[in-house]
């Protein structure tokens, strides 16, 4: 049958020369911002050359990794990439408090951990336990959309803080605690933090076909396959997206009070 | 003359401006004492530290005779209740507002009606504004629902600072008529800022005039008040 002489195939290598003919892809985008002087043609240019260097780079890397099989390896990639994302969370933000990158980190290896463990342990059954085939784009995907909603949930907490100084006094001055006080700058930060997640759980195979289930496709994967892992991939960035969001908003949001219950904007 | 509040030395300061010096008063109990002086003479950063918003950066300040950071605190400040100069509504209705001070002060709900009427009266306002959103309030109703939320705590000392900043002269009359009685009728100890003169001569027994963060006189207000320019007055 033509469906399964098509799902035997094997999968088509791409050479060297086929990744600079893609080159064209990117002078397209880079054209475009030319064009309407957008300012961000050299950054498009600078994230092409990145891309190719980061990930030619990973990709050695990961080799060496498969290759050495040992658990320690795996276990330090996986805290370098924790490592990377925290300060790229931490970067995003206008303002740097002291204590931010610790409160992220923690976010992330937490919510990130939590989900991981979970994932490999009780759904899929990595075996053996660091099997970085599993490990490393498992925790990899979890942790950029863990990053995101860190980053987006801090943003917004600090945002909101600082726009209801006022009402966050009012609170503190009838003799609520900080917890209480801050209540709805929380609530809004993790509500703007969840809410890209699960606008994608929605639309999920209907306006795309995220990466894990594209890859593993043409990687040579039965469709019905690919699509449980990816819906184990929306569950786990679910799960991850809310604990790394919480983590951070709940550890912030105690930068911007004194011990003494006292509003410090200026200060977180 | 017993002191609710003692300040000994006290000092402050804001991003790196002394705003208060050499601060050495008594605010008296269930008196009203009036905090006047121009604008950015440190009224309003006196009162901040009589609930703890703020802490001062030198000096002690007692209340009731004890140092007030060994109180808790959030039951000093349920006790030491704050009105801002600009009032704040929660969102919801008037209701909804007073309701959030009868949470922290841990008001039964059974009680909670009996106590929303209450403080509406003692703050002059119609019962039928409690199912009103907060947004729709005019300037001195918002003024007054933030009275009365500060009265849902039962509190000891009410610090009002420039209640009547906002208001036009026939409401801001209206309005300090309301919080003299106040002190009569709940015994509470009041201290005022405000830099309207002739408004507090009616009410305040006790006054402080702050100039460039000190205390340049303090003691009767009628003394003091009748002294003192009105900077709101017009020319005949």
């Amino acid at each position: 049958m033509q469906t399964l002489d098509i799902l035997e195939q094997p999968l088509l290598d791409l050479t060297w020369m086929d990744l600079t003919v893609a080159v064209g892809l990117v002078l397209i985008a880079i054209g475009v911002s030319g064009w309407h002087r957008t300012g961000l043609a050299r950054s498009f240019a600078v994230g092409a050359i990145r891309t190719v260097l980061q990930l030619t780079l990973v990709g050695y890397l990961l080799v060496y990794i498969f290759a050495i099989d040992r658990w320690y390896l795996v276990v330090a990639a996986l805290l370098l990439m924790l490592v990377a994302a925290s300060k790229a969370a931490v970067d995003r933000q206008d303002s740097k408090p002291a204590g931010l990158f610790g409160i992220t980190g923690a976010a992330l290896l937490l919510g990130s951990g939590l989900t991981l463990i979970y994932v490999s342990v009780m759904v899929v059954h990595v075996d053996p336990w660091y099997n970085p085939r599993y490990l490393i784009p498992l925790f990899g995907m979890i942790l950029g959309n863990a990053m995101n909603a860190a980053a987006l949930a801090a943003d917004r907490l600090k945002g909101e803080m600082e726009t209801r100084h006022a009402e966050i006094e009012a609170y503190l001055a009838l003799g609520a605690n900080s917890v209480r006080a801050a209540r709805e700058p929380v609530r809004r930060a993790l509500r703007a933090s969840m809410i890209p997640t699960v606008n994608s759980l929605m639309v999920v195979g209907i306006v795309s076909l995220p990466g894990m289930m594209t890859g593993q496709i043409i990687a040579g994967s039965d469709p019905l396959v690919a699509i449980r892992y990816q819906i184990v991939v929306m569950f786990m960035l679910g799960s991850a997206v809310a604990l790394a969001a919480v983590i951070v908003v709940l550890g912030y949001r105690r930068t911007f009070f004194t011990p003494a219950e006292q509003f410090r904007p200026t200060d977180a | 003359m017993t002191a609710s509040f003692e300040l000994r030395g006290v000092g402050q300061a804001r991003a790196g401006r002394t705003v208060l010096q050499d601060i050495d008063v008594t605010i008296p109990r269930h008196l009203i004492t009036v905090l006047c002086g121009p604008s950015g003479g440190g009224k309003t950063s006196l009162l901040r530290l009589l609930n703890r918003l703020d802490d001062p950066v030198r000096g002690d300040i007692l209340f009731d005779g004890t140092p007030i950071v060994e109180y808790a605190v959030t039951d000093l400040r349920r006790r030491v209740a704050l009105v801002f100069q600009t009032p704040v509504m929660f969102s919801g209705t008037v209701s909804d507002n007073l309701a959030v001070a009868a949470e922290l002060a841990g008001v039964q709900d059974r009680r909670f009606d009996e106590q929303a009427s209450q403080v509406m009266l003692l703050a002059e306002l119609e019962p039928s504004l409690l199912k009103r959103p907060g947004g729709e309030l005019s300037a001195g109703q918002k003024q007054r629902v933030n009275l009365a939320r500060a009265l849902m705590t039962s509190p000891d000392v009410l610090l009002l600072d420039e209640p009547t900043s906002a208001l036009d002269p026939e409401t801001s009359r209206a309005l300090m008529k309301t919080i003299g009685s106040l002190s009569e009728v709940r015994r509470l100890t009041i201290a005022v800022a405000t830099h309207r003169v002739s408004e507090a001569r009616d009410y305040a027994h006790h006054a402080l005039v702050l100039r460039d963060g000190r205390v340049v006189d303090s003691g009767d207000s009628e003394r003091i008040l009748s002294g003192l320019p009105d900077p709101d007055a017009t020319s005949p």
